[in-house]
C-alpha cells in the first residue's frame, strides 16, 4: 500500500480523527462502516451513483485554461477545475448524491444535515428531492437571518429546515444539533454529514466522493499537457472540495498541495476561521483534529466572509497531511478573498463563490512566483451567485 | 467514602443509590457547594459534578443552558476541580465528574488527572469518550486511582457491553433511551427491558446505574425495582436551579426537599 492511501479500520490518520462519539451513536457510525465497505465494492451502487452524477449533477466539469487571468499575473499557468457548474453550484452534490443514495440503499426514509450558509442544506435537499427522501436540515437562526434566500430555496426543494438556537446559532451548533436528532432518531434516520469531518467513516466516504474532483483533474490535465500539475490550490473549511482534489494525487510526490483556509479579519485579529494554521489539536464532533479553542478546551466562534469557511474545526486527514509536510497550509483574509473575487469576474467572466476566491487569491500570489511552464490547477467549488449581495455590502453598493 | 463502598453499603441495606448532577459554576460558582450540600443533605449518595463545555452533544435544552449558564460565570475546568475539592472536604460523599473530552484533551490527560486527584475527585464520565478511544485515557486514570465511568445505551451489543465493562470501575452509566439528556414525563418500557437485559452481564461485576430521562419518584421506584443499583439525575436538579436563581434560600430549600423525596424512591418497601 503507498504512503497516503488511507482507509483506516480505526479511522485514525496517524493521530488524527477517529470515533469520539456517545456510545448511543457507535452502533450507527459501525452499522455505516459496514454499509459503506459493501456499496463501495458494489458496480450497480457505482453506476447509479456514476449516472446520476453525469446525468443530473452534470459530471465531468471542465478543466478550463484561464488564459487571461495566466497572461495577467505573469507567471505558471493557471487552470480553473470548473465545480461551480454542478447542479445546485458546488461541488456539494459530489457527496450528497453519493450519501443519499447510500441512506435508501439503507432503508433509510429521512436524512438529517447540517447547513452553514445553505450550501450543503441545498445540496442536500436537491439530492433528497430527487430520490424521493424526507429532508430535514439543521441551519443556525443567525445563518438563517444572513442567508434567507437559501432557505426558501431549501423549501422550495421540499426540505424542512430546523432553525439551531443554541450555542452559537452558527454551523458548528448545527451539527451538535444534528448529531442530537441523531442519537433520537438512528434507527430511521440518516446524517449526511457534510464535509469530511465527524466520526469515522464520515470523513473517509465524503473523502471518496469528493475524488471524483481529483481523478478527473488527473485524466484532464494528462490530456491537455502530458503531464501532472506542479500544483493544486484549494480553499479548506471543514476541507471536502480541497481532501477531494487531493486525495488522487497524495503519491505523486512533485505534484504540491495547498489547502488555503480564511483568516477573516487577519490571525492577529482572532476574527478567522484558521483551524490548521491558528488552532490547537482538540476532539468535537467526533474526531480528533485542529480546533480554534481556547486554554480551556472551549470551541471558539469564527469569522470569515464566506459562510462556507466558517467552522472552528477541520477534516482529520488534512491535520495528518499537515503533520507529514505532504499538504501546506495557508490562509487568506477577507479583504484579499474580495480582491480575487473581482479579479476572476473581471477577467474570465466567472463569477466564483467566495470560498474559492480565498484559494484563488493565493493561487495568483503562487503562480507569480513559478515559471510559465508550471502548471497550477485551482478547484473553483462554486460559483458566487449566493455571494453577490454579500460582496455588494462588502464594497458598500446598494443593490 | 469511595464509590465502590458507597454501592456496597447500599446493597447491604438493600436500597439503590441516588446519584445527582449538577452543573460546576452553574449559576455561580460560589453557589456550587452550597447546592451540593444540599443534595448530600437531602440524601444523595453520589456526587455528580459538571464541567461546562461550548459543545454539549449528549445534552438536551436543559443542561445545555447549564454549560452556558456556567461558562457565562466564568468556570474553567479548574475551577470545577477547585469546587469539587471544597464539596470534599466538606462532606464524606463520592464525586464523579462529568466532562466531554475536550477540556481533558486541551489541559493533557495526565496534567487533568494529576489535578482532579488532588481535588479528591472518585471518579471521571466522560459522554463522548467510547472505549475504543480510551487507549491513553484509561491506564493514567487508573494509575491515579480514579474510576473510569462508561457508558452504555440501548443500541450496545452484549459483546459491546463486554468490552465496556472491562474499562469501567466504580459504575455502569446505563443511557436509559435513544436522545440526550433531559427530563421526560414517562419512563419508556423499553428502559426497564433494557435493564434486565444488560443485568445478568453486570450483576456481581459492577454497579449498574441509569440515567438520562430520570427525573421523577416513579421514574426511580421502577428502575430500582427492576434491578439497577443506581439512578441519575440532573435536569430535574438543573431546572430548579435555573427557575430559582434569583432567590438562593428558595433553591436550596427545593433542592434538599426534591433530593430527599428521589432518595425515598430507592429505598425498596419490600425489604
Amino acid at each position: 500500500m503507498k504512503e497516503f492511501t488511507n482507509n483506516p479500520l480505526d479511522g485514525k490518520y496517524g493521530k488524527y480523527g477517529g470515533r469520539f462519539v456517545p456510545e448511543t451513536l457507535m452502533s450507527a457510525v459501525l452499522e455505516l462502516e459496514k454499509a459503506y465497505s459493501s456499496l463501495k465494492k458494489d458496480p450497480d451502487f457505482k453506476e447509479e451513483l456514476e449516472y446520476y452524477l453525469s446525468e443530473y449533477a452534470g459530471r465531468p466539469t471542465p478543466l478550463y485554461f484561464a488564459k487571461n487571468l495566466t497572461e495577467k499575473v505573469g507567471g505558471a499557468k493557471i487552470y480553473l477545475k470548473r465545480e461551480d457548474l454542478l447542479h445546485g453550484g458546488a461541488h456539494k452534490i459530489n457527496n450528497t448524491m453519493g450519501q443519499a443514495l447510500m441512506a435508501k440503499r439503507m432503508g433509510k426514509t429521512r436524512v438529517i444535515a447540517e447547513t452553514g450558509a445553505g450550501q450543503h442544506g441545498v445540496a442536500t435537499a436537491i439530492a433528497c428531492a430527487v430520490l424521493g427522501l424526507k429532508a430535514e436540515i439543521y441551519m443556525g437562526k443567525e445563518d438563517i437571518e444572513r442567508q434567507k434566500l437559501n432557505v426558501f430555496r431549501m423549501n422550495l426543494l421540499n426540505a424542512k429546515v430546523h432553525p439551531v438556537e443554541s450555542g452559537s446559532m452558527t454551523l458548528k451548533d448545527s451539527i451538535n444539533e444534528a448529531l442530537r436528532d441523531w442519537v433520537t432518531n438512528i434507527q430511521t434516520t440518516y446524517y449526511l454529514i457534510g464535509s469530511v469531518v465527524g466520526p469515522h467513516p464520515y470523513p473517509m466516504i465524503v473523502r471518496d466522493f469528493q475524488s471524483v474532483i481529483g481523478r478527473e483533474i488527473k485524466a484532464q490535465i494528462m490530456k491537455k499537457e502530458n503531464g501532472l500539475p506542479d500544483a493544486l490550490v484549494a480553499c479548506v473549511g471543514g476541507g471536502s472540495n480541497a481532501m477531494g482534489t487531493f486525495y488522487p494525487f497524495l503519491n505523486d510526490p512533485s505534484v504540491k498541495l495547498y489547502g488555503v483556509e480564511a483568516a477573516g479579519h487577519g490571525i492577529e485579529s482572532g476574527k478567522h476561521a484558521a483551524s490548521l494554521c491558528a488552532g490547537y489539536e482538540g476532539v468535537l464532533h467526533g474526531m480528533l483534529t485542529y480546533f480554534l479553542q481556547d486554554e480551556h478546551g472551549q470551541i471558539c466562534t469564527t469569522h470569515s466572509i464566506s459562510a462556507g469557511l466558517d467552522y472552528p474545526g477541520v477534516g482529520p486527514e488534512h491535520s495528518f497531511l499537515k503533520a507529514k509536510g505532504r499538504a501546506e497550509y495557508k490562509s487568506v483574509t477577507d479583504d484579499k478573498a474580495v480582491e480575487a473575487f473581482l479579479e476572476l469576474s473581471k477577467t474570465e467572466g466567472i463569477v466564483p463563490a467566495l470560498e474559492p476566491s480565498h484559494s484563488l487569491a493565493f493561487a495568483i500570489e503562487l503562480a507569480g512566483t513559478m515559471k510559465k511552464d508550471d502548471l497550477i490547477v485551482l478547484t473553483l467549488s462554486g460559483r458566487g451567485d449566493k455571494d453577490v449581495q454579500v460582496v455588494a455590502d462588502y464594497l458598500k453598493v446598494k443593490v | 467514602m469511595s464509590i465502590e463502598k458507597s454501592f456496597k453499603r447500599l446493597k447491604e441495606e438493600g436500597n439503590g443509590a441516588l446519584i445527582s448532577y449538577i452543573m460546576g459554576g452553574d449559576p455561580q460558582p460560589d453557589l456550587t457547594p452550597r447546592i451540593a450540600g444540599a443534595l448530600v443533605e437531602g440524601g444523595t449518595d453520589i456526587l455528580e459534578l459538571g464541567i461546562p463545555f461550548s459543545d454539549p452533544i449528549a445534552d438536551g435544552p436543559t443542561i445545555q443552558g447549564a454549560n452556558q449558564r456556567a461558562l457565562s460565570s466564568g468556570t474553567t475546568p479548574l475551577k470545577v476541580l477547585e469546587l469539587a475539592s471544597q464539596i470534599k472536604d466538606d462532606h464524606d460523599v463520592p464525586l464523579v465528574i462529568l466532562t466531554y473530552y475536550n477540556p481533558i484533551f486541551r489541559i493533557g490527560p495526565k496534567k487533568f488527572f494529576d489535578m482532579a486527584k488532588k481535588s479528591k475527585v472518585d471518579g471521571v464520565i466522560v459522554p463522548d469518550l467510547p472505549v475504543e478511544e480510551a487507549q491513553d485515557y484509561k491506564p493514567i486514570a487508573d494509575t491515579h486511582g480514579l474510576d473510569t465511568i462508561f457508558l452504555a445505551s440501548p443500541s450496545t451489543t452484549i459483546d459491546r457491553l463486554e468490552k465496556i465493562i472491562k474499562y469501567t470501575s466504580g459504575f455502569l452509566y446505563l443511557v436509559s433511551l435513544f436522545g440526550v439528556t433531559g427530563a421526560r414525563e414517562k419512563l419508556q418500557q423499553s428502559t426497564i427491558y433494557i435493564i434486565k437485559k444488560f443485568l445478568p452481564y453486570t450483576a456481581g461485576r459492577i454497579p449498574l446505574a441509569v440515567g438520562f430521562g430520570i427525573s421523577q419518584p416513579h421514574h426511580i421506584k421502577s428502575i430500582i425495582e427492576a434491578g439497577a443499583d443506581g439512578a441519575i439525575v440532573g435536569s430535574a436538579f438543573v431546572e430548579m436551579i435555573k427557575r430559582s436563581r434569583y432567590d438562593v434560600n428558595m433553591m436550596l430549600n427545593g433542592i434538599r426537599r426534591y433530593a430527599s423525596e428521589l432518595k425515598r424512591a430507592t429505598i425498596l418497601k419490600s425489604k
